[in-house]
């Protein structure tokens, strides 16, 4: 039963959060700070995480379709498929589910605790979208670029690894690379990421902003907030697998 | 004017507020006092809508602010300006920038004129040296003069104060006591501070309500508080240890 009452506190929080703003010029600002915090800062884990897992990926495909049966551009081919349509969406976003979603709904419910929400909501001020909405601007504006550098980086770390340890040359892997590529996956992929950058920041910000009590229920939140992203990221994943492909 | 009409307010099965009526008058400053835990922070929020009650009216000039749209509530509301007890403070913000906030968002003021009016209203709370530091860098009476300070600056027509100076030494307490009257008289606001502290219900008091666990027991001025028959308000007001000396001294030279 919480659950049904929980996805309805959290649709009128969003009605809340989606009306037009009381001074458009504040927002602005908000949504370029937000980027920098939420989202610029997140690249450096991107870019190792892509890195490190695309030439685990590459390895690892390539190990296992070593028997000459197999044509020499399935491990190319098999790790651009792989890398595009799951860990650069699902995977990368599990981890910004971790790293955001904690952030913004310990720094929503700090707020709340603190009665600066409240401070906000008694000078006239609609604070559910003053501090939820720039947030989940910049994320959903920031995630095509995530999306794009993860597969970028992943596929470049899988080259490299690759040929460095010698189980694949560059011309096979690039080959496979290009093999009947269309842009479907890419699209597939970046629509992935749209959605789940989407409920990673309104759904942590919902824990946030629902919080009462006092620090260790920001804390609670804050674990809430990722673990319920997470969830729901995975469902959604599923969704939209079944729908697109 | 505020007049509130029969509030009541529990938390879950525990009644909070208990039939609560009184008026709040414009140009005054209205003081409600009590004890630790008899409702004063639950009243002060049940009237500006941070909390929802159970029943009754809060007329603001006239107009029931509970049964407002939300457009409505909220274009009263940047009318409102609100001490709370620890604050409030943005902490994402320095405190220029928490004065400056509703100036920002509310006033299509240029940068030079809301400098100017932050400035004067960081002067008016003596603190014209703290521009630049952060919230964390403040002592907690630093912390309620910017909160003061924040919450005149767009000049408000309603002031709300919860306990501003509780956890203040008694020279600092006294300053923000009178800034409160004078702000008051001077921009005619409608003022309602909540205090235990006994310095300002002499020194301030205009209007008093005496809220015991959740009922109105008295209602004066700080004029009529000697007079009065009322057990738990006496009990409360003058069975400290400065009075009991007080009296006791008196008592000796009677003799
Ligand atoms: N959110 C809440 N949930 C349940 N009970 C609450 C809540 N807020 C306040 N109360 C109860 O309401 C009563 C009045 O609390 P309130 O904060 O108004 O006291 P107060 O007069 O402001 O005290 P103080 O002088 O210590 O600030 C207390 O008994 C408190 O336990
Ligand atoms: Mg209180």
């Amino acid at each position: 039963m919480k659950i049904f009452s929980d996805i309805g506190r959290y649709l009128i929080l969003l009605k809340n959060v989606f009306q037009i703003p009381e001074n458009p010029k504040l927002y602005r600002k908000k949504i370029l700070f937000e980027l920098r915090v939420l989202c610029l800062d997140s690249l450096p884990i991107i870019a190792v995480i892509s890195i490190f897992v695309g030439a685990a990926i590459a390895i690892q495909l390539a190990a296992n379709l070593s028997n000459p049966i197999y044509p020499r551009w399935i491990t190319g081919f098999s790790a651009r498929e792989g890398i595009m349509l799951e860990f650069a969406p699902t995977m990368i976003n599990l981890v910004l589910a971790g790293k955001i979603g904690s952030h913004i709904a310990s720094e929503i419910g700090t707020m709340r605790i603190t009665e600066q929400i409240d401070a906000l909501d008694v000078m006239g001020v609609n604070s559910a979208s003053y501090l939820i909405l720039p947030k989940i601007i910049a994320c959903v504006a920031f995630s095509p670029i995530v999306i794009v550098v993860s597969i970028f980086l992943a596929l470049l770390g899988g080259w490299v690894a690759g040929v460095t340890t010698g189980v694949i040359t560059s011309y096979d892997y690039i080959d496979g690379l290009q093999l009947d590529y269309t842009n479907k996956s890419l699209i597939i992929s970046l629509v992935k990421g749209l959605v789940y950058s989407f409920i990673i920041a309104s759904v942590s910000a919902f824990r946030g902003y629902t919080v009462s009590g006092g620090a260790l229920e920001v804390g609670r939140a804050s674990t809430k907030a990722v673990v319920e992203s997470c969830i729901t990221l995975i469902v959604a994943n599923l969704i939209i697998t079944n729908l697109l492909l | 004017m505020i007049e509130i009409k029969n509030i009541v307010k529990s938390f879950s099965d525990k009644r909070v507020l208990n039939d609560i009526s009184t008026v709040f008058e414009t140009g005054k400053t209205n003081l409600t006092i009590g004890r630790s835990g008899s409702g004063k922070t639950v009243l002060m929020k049940s009237m500006i809508g941070l909390e929802t009650v159970d029943s009754g009216q809060v007329l603001f000039d006239g107009k029931d602010m509970l049964k407002m749209t939300k457009k409505e509530r909220q274009l009263l509301r940047e009318t409102i300006g609100m001490v709370f007890q620890n604050g409030a403070l943005f902490d994402s913000m320095n405190v220029a920038d928490n004065v400056r906030f509703p100036l920002r968002m509310f006033t299509n003021m240029t940068k030079a004129e809301m400098s100017k009016r932050v400035d004067f209203c960081l002067d008016r709370v003596n603190l014209s040296n703290a521009h630049d530091l952060s919230t964390s860098e403040l002592s907690g009476g630093m912390r309620k003069r910017v909160a003061i300070a924040r919450a005149i600056v767009n000049n408000p027509k309603y002031l709300f104060c919860d306990e501003p100076n509780s956890g203040l030494d008694p020279q600092t307490s006294i300053v923000i006591d009178s800034l409160i009257k004078e702000i008051t008289e001077e921009y005619n606001i409608t003022t309602i501070v909540n205090t235990h502290d006994m310095n300002s219900v002499m020194g301030i008091g205009e209007h008093i309500i005496f809220i015991y666990e959740g009922n109105l027991w008295w209602e004066g001025t700080r004029h009529t508080i000697t007079q009065t028959k009322n057990n738990e308000f006496n009990d409360f007001m003058f069975n400290n240890e400065l009075t009991k000396l007080l009296k006791a001294s008196v008592n000796k030279k009677e003799e």
